[in-house]
């Protein structure tokens, strides 16, 4: 049985000044036990789509269900068996972490004994002991994210809705939640966890879903979704705004380029991506012709795909981020 | 080891909101020592009230039927508490949007709790509030020099009707508090409207020394039946324009049918509004 099944998800929104299709035929299909990344930019849809998916919000149309119940019209039971953590750490500020894990507890229906033992399982698990008796207004963000998720983990839940978990943790934060989540796969869990960040996808999905303008525009694993974007590419700055487009006819020619596509020029910032199937030995060629051509170059590196590249990839077009979404 | 979850349905629904609400109000009595400042300002507010009214306008305004200096201040108390009691709507509605505003809203409704429970335990919470802001507006009455003179029963009536107002009017604070955008808006919203509604009774002016055109608006506004009950059981002042009409005749019935009705109308419609509030 699929864990989450969502079928032409609709939703939109209307506001006096405009109207936002904010879902426009989302389909998914989580098994039991894998984690799905939902990748897209800001705006996407994602959040709308965990909302959905959590009884937060009914669809327009279409129709999801969670282990089986439908969101809508069983959203309490699906309420009792998933776990929610929203995009922004939803805690009470003025309650210490203990305090806060405890009232969740009971809202999950343990007794006060019971919700009292479950919080001081989680504070262990999340390296919260230390800063338990504290309130969250003195935690960091990452001891905030880490609290937010533990609460959601309170009823052991079987599925598990992450809305952007580490988007504002410094790296080491991150690598300490990325643990967190696995460690939850390997208990069986299953997650659908959305993110901006082809790597973190890359790093914790089984499979993944490419969110544009709300409906999914690619699917696959992330080896997939990189064999599509073409691997490595090489990021070439040159010193004179003038020699950017001279320079991309001399390296489109000296390495073979056939689709054009999959460049990049910028004449702001001088910048110019390029494929790079031959990795580092591509590097090579691109400097020694440069240099054939008296074009003088600013910096040069090879980088990993990211989430712009799928995208340019994908749509022909760059994230765009949608403005309106920005919270005031 | 640990704790299992029992599913939704196997517990009786009012066992449950009441749990829920006990679990909300007790998150709610928790942050009010841990915010120090809006407790001063709320207990600062009515006391200011009562030494301006009391020695500022106290000489100006004479109470018709009731002469000397004292029948202001005796006379102005019952408007102070039913005013402070009516802006208890500010409480919950701030308190309401701020918990959407940051996300804490989605998180209560992704949870299986009663529906009802959220806003309960804050409107038990900001009752709880409000109780100690009017012991400390009592003690300041008691000060300039309001007394009750019908006995302690009757003035635990009137504090019982006083707070069953709150009660009622922290529904409405409620149903603001979800409908609008953040707590600031929230806030002025919440407060706006009661200023007119204030000054439109008999809180702070006898109604016979109002217009004669706004005389029975005044005496029929539920802020003035509250007062005119709490006059009524504290045996003060309580001068009417039209002393044979029923809010002059029925203080007490007239201020609980308002609380019922207020209480009716805007405590399904702020449910109604969290299942379907989002907080964006
Ligand atoms: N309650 C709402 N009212 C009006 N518009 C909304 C509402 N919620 C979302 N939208 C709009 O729907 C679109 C999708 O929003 P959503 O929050 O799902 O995006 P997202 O992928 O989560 O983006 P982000 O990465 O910024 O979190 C956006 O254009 C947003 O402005
Ligand atoms: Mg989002």
């Amino acid at each position: 049985m699929a864990a989450i099944e969502a079928t032409g998800l609709v939703k939109t929104f209307r506001t006096r000044k405009n109207t936002v299709k904010a879902l426009d035929g989302i389909d998914l299909d989580v098994p039991e036990g894998s984690v799905l990344g939902l990748l897209g930019p800001n705006g996407a849809g994602k959040t709308t789509t965990v909302r959905v998916l959590t009884t937060l919000m009914a669809p327009d149309a279409g129709s999801a269900r969670v282990l089986g119940h439908d969101v809508v019209k069983e959203a309490d039971t699906v309420r009792s068996l998933v776990g929610l953590s929203g995009q922004y750490a939803a805690v009470d500020e003025l309650l210490t972490g203990r305090e806060n894990l405890w009232m969740f507890g009971r809202l999950y229906r343990l007794s006060s004994q019971q919700a009292k033992q479950r919080a001081e399982e989680l504070l262990e698990v999340f390296d919260l002991t230390d800063a338990a008796d504290r309130i969250l207004k003195t935690y960091s963000g990452g001891m905030r994210r880490r609290l937010d998720l533990a609460g959601s983990l309170i009823a052991h839940p079987k599925v598990l809705f992450l809305d952007e978990p580490t988007t504002g943790l410094d790296p080491r934060s991150r690598l300490d939640l990325w643990q967190i989540i696995r460690d939850r796969v390997s208990e069986g869990v299953t997650i659908l966890l959305t993110t901006q960040y082809l790597e973190e996808a890359d790093e914790l999905a089984d499979s993944i879903a490419v969110v544009d303008h709300g409906s999914v525009i690619a699917r696959g694993t992330a080896d997939e979704l990189k064999a599509k974007v073409g691997g490595e590419r090489i990021e070439v700055v040159v010193h004179e705004p003038d020699d950017t487009d001279r320079a991309l006819e001399l390296l489109v020619g000296a390495l073979g380029i056939t689709d054009l596509d999959a460049t990049t020029t910028d004449h702001h910032s001088r910048r110019i991506t390029l494929p790079a199937p031959g990795g580092s030995s591509a590097l090579v060629d691109v400097i020694r012709t440069l240099d054939g051509g008296g074009i003088r170059i600013a910096d040069i590196g090879l980088r990993r795909p990211t989430l712009d590249d799928v995208f340019l990839t994908l749509t022909g077009h760059e994230a765009v981020v949608d403005e309106t979404k920005e919270k005031a | 080891m640990s704790a299992t979850v029992e599913r939704p349905g196997r517990v009786n629904p009012l066992s449950r909101a009441l749990s829920d609400a006990g679990v909300l109000a007790w998150r709610s009595l928790k942050r009010i020592p841990r915010t120090p400042d809006m407790l001063i300002y709320a207990t600062i507010q009515p006391i200011m009230f009562v030494l301006l009214f009391a020695y500022v306008f106290g000489n100006a305004i004479p109470i018709p039927g009731f002469p000397g200096a004292r029948a202001y201040r005796e006379f102005l108390m019952s408007g102070i508490f039913a005013q402070t009691m009516a802006f208890a709507v500010a409480s919950a509605s701030v308190g309401l949007a701020d918990d959407m505003s940051k996300g804490l809203i989605d998180r209560f409704r992704s949870l299986p709790m009663a529906r009802s429970g959220v806003i309960a335990g804050r409107v038990v919470g900001d009752l709880v509030f409000n109780a100690f802001v009017m012991l400390v507006m009592v003690i300041c009455g008691f000060i300039v020099g309001w007394r009750w003179h019908n006995g302690f029963g009757q003035a635990l009536a009137a504090f019982a009707i006083l707070l069953l107002f709150a009660f009622a009017m922290l529904w409405v604070g409620a149903l603001i508090g979800l409908s609008v955008g953040g707590p600031e808006v929230a806030s002025s919203a919440g407060l706006i409207w009661l200023f007119p509604l204030t000054f439109l009774s008999n809180a702070f002016v006898p109604t016979p020394n109002l217009p004669s055109g706004l005389q029975p608006v005044a005496e029929w506004n539920p802020i003035s039946s509250i007062v005119a009950a709490c006059r009524h059981l504290f045996g003060n002042p309580s001068p009417f324009a039209s002393p044979d009409g029923f809010p002059a005749q029925h203080p007490v019935w007239l201020s609980l049918i308002w609380c019922a009705l207020i209480i009716a109308v805007f405590a399904p419609l702020a449910v109604r509004k969290y299942r379907s509030a989002t907080s964006h």
